[in-house]
């Protein structure tokens, strides 16, 4: 079941998506943390940042919408309050990140790459709150060509990029990122959505719009991830709507090389332990020896 | 704190839209605190996506059959019908299989036993008092307010009696008890006991009218919150509201699933609480 990420061995290929597991901790007494790939935690920023208004969260058809706007502790309260209980877990940490600012991006990832118990960052160019000069990194070429490559001068780990949906053509930003520095590539972040309350004529959330996650949005992400597959030569790891482990299992036969669950946690905090064994339950049935059969077997 | 897949032992309807339904958590009530809560799958295919928090009504032991099995352990909940979630709970049976995890949040500081309580009660904002009316009652004197639009809001009032509380109904089409807002029943009281700590939980513009009278009085109060929750263990960060001393450049948000949802009123900020739009929208308590 161990798979490579871009420099970064996992004992199996399923992690958690960022700010669906908090910092760890807040799950730890539901699963054994340490039975799974990775944990990726919370996105975060230099400073600590509050995030938006309430309401910040709406349910739709298997789906939520999210507008939590980041909110994290940042970089030194990581350090200090949070890194004490990833550093007892012997599973590898991967921190994701983002920044305001060029140099802000550049300075998040000198200080993480000074932490030892940091295996692999994972930086977050997708966020729609986060501007430079009106365009959000991670959906101009250019920019997210500059980010990437500000982060990896600054950077002595294994960086993985994620990527946001709500591009024309995913595949443009995929090779930018790549020919930046990337080791490997984390597709998709949520899709921008909107829900209305129809009695009150006010959208659910404060913020008007905000992400949408959840099975509902898991055939959109399949598609980018094949296309990103076939448009670099870095690993890709698949992100959106995965629940059961069938849908895991779709995402590696497209040619992720691990996935990340997200909302399901919210819905069943042991599923990627599910997840986890019914991929191995697959590779019996199907008569696979290693996974790596498994894994871009997709056939056209 | 842990994931059960159970069993609904009952699930019946006590009152009009109300339901009660009792499920076999062994291990449950020796974590459980008076003020926690829980989140519960209803179903096991999707949607609905998201589990949905209730507060626990009780928990108990079920007496041994006479077939020689040992006594079951079980949690209460007592929910209204709102939604799609709560519809699909109110057609599940003994039997059925659910997943509810818990126990989560803070719960209610017990105070000083020396003095006496006054709990108010909104609708089904009194799920949460029971438990904590029992471990109170031993040894403080305790009062249960207990407020409705009419009489198919006022539940359970029976079993606060039967603890020793001293209760008072009322609702606003005096279909049962007093006719009047359950915040003026609470100012009587206060003036004959003023000494008293309050404890609330029921719809936002209640817990509002209930804080401003305790801060003008300088009565101790602790309220119990609702808001929507995706994961109720701080993961998602999605259930926060406003701490005291917030404000646009300095924002100091509270997580209700973990550091809630029972607040002390001067931790939260009530400048606009009373009003805060979404899930709350014409009252389900
Ligand atoms: C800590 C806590 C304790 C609660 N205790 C009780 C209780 O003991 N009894 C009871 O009847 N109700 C309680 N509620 C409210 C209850 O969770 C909602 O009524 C229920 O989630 C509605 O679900 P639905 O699918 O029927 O409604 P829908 O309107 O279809 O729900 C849509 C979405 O909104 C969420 N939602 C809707 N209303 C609320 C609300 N008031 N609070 C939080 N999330 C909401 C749902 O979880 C769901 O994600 C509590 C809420 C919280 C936060
Ligand atoms: C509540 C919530 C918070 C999120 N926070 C972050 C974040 O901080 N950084 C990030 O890169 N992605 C964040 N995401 C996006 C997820 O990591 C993931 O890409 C997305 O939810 C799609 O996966 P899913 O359908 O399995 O949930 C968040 C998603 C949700 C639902
Ligand atoms: S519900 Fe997720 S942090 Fe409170």
């Amino acid at each position: 079941m161990a798979v490579d990420i871009g420099g970064l061995t996992l004992k199996n290929p399923v992690m958690p998506a960022s700010g669906t597991f908090g910092y760890g901790e807040e799950y730890a007494p539901f699963l054994d943390i340490n039975r799974i790939g990775a944990v990726v935690t919370k996105g975060l920023s230099l400073k600590p940042k509050a995030g938006n208004p309430t309401p910040r969260i709406a349910e739709t058809i298997s789906g939520m919408l999210n507008a939590i706007g980041l909110q994290n502790v940042g970089v030194e309260d990581f350090i200090k309050f949070k890194l004490p209980f990833l550093r007892e877990l012997t599973t590898p940490v991967i921190v994701n990140f983002f920044g305001n600012t060029l140099e802000e991006y550049g300075e998040v990832a000198a200080r993480l790459s000074e932490i030892p118990e940091v295996a692999a960052v994972e930086l977050n160019i997708s966020c729609p709150n986060v501007k430079k000069g009106g365009i959000v990194f991670g959906t101009d070429p250019k920019a997210a060509h500059e980010a990437v490559s500000v982060v990896r001068r600054n950077l002595s780990k294994p960086l993985m990029v994620k990527l946001t949906p709500n591009v024309t053509d995913i595949t443009v930003i995929a090779r930018a990122v790549e020919e930046a520095g990337a080791d490997s590539i984390s597709c998709i972040n949520t899709i921008t959505g909107m829900a209305v309350d129809i009695k009150t004529r006010r959208p659910r959330l404060a913020n008007r719009t905000g992400g949408l996650s959840g099975p509902a949005i898991r055939p959109v992400a399949l598609r980018m991830v094949h296309q990103v597959v076939q448009a670099v030569k870095i690993p890709v790891i698949g992100v959106g709507g995965i629940v059961r482990p069938m849908d895991a299992i779709e995402f590696l036969i497209v040619g992720a090389r691990a996935v990340q669950v997200g909302t399901a946690n919210f819905v069943d905090p042991a599923s990627m332990i599910t997840i986890i064994e019914g991929i191995e339950q697959f590779l019996i049935e199907e008569g696979l020896k290693d996974i790596h059969q498994l894994i871009g077997s997709l056939e056209l | 704190m842990k994931n059960y897949k159970t069993i609904i032992l009952s699930n019946q309807e006590i009152s009009p839209g109300y339901y009660r339904m009792r499920l076999l958590t062994p291990g449950f009530s020796e974590s459980a605190r008076p003020g926690q809560f829980l989140m519960m799958r209803v179903q096991q295919s999707l949607p609905p996506l998201l589990r949905r928090p209730f507060g626990i009504f009780r928990t108990g032991f079920l007496p041994a059959d006479c077939d020689g099995m040992p006594p079951k352990e079980y949690t209460e909940i007592l929910y209204k019908v709102v939604g799609r979630g709560t519809n699909i709970m109110a057609d599940l049976h003994r039997g059925d299989k659910v997943e509810v995890l818990g126990p989560l949040g803070r719960g209610f500081d017990v105070g000083d036993p020396g003095e006496e309580k006054i709990l108010v009660g909104g609708g089904i904002g009194l799920v949460p008092l029971y438990m904590l009316a029992e471990s109170l009652s031993a040894r403080s004197k305790v009062r249960l307010l207990m407020g409705g639009r009419n009489r198919d809001d006022i539940l359970a009032v029976t079993e606060f009696e039967r603890l020793g509380v001293e209760t008072y109904v009322s609702t606003d089409d005096g279909s049962l008890g007093e006719e009047g807002l359950v915040t003026q029943v609470l100012e009587r009281k206060l003036d004959k006991f003023p000494s008293s700590s309050v404890y609330a939980c029921g719809p936002m513009p209640m817990l509002d009218a209930v804080y401003r009278i305790c801060h003008r009085r300088q009565v101790p109060l602790q309220v119990s919150l609702e808001a929507l929750m995706a994961c109720g263990v701080g993961a998602c960060l999605g259930c926060v509201v406003k701490g005291a001393g917030h404000a646009e450049d300095n924002p100091r948000y509270l997580c209700t699933c973990k550091q809630g949802p029972v607040f002390r009123a001067e931790q939260l900020d009530w400048s606009r609480l009373g009003e805060e739009p979404g899930y709350c929208e014409g009252c389900k308590s």
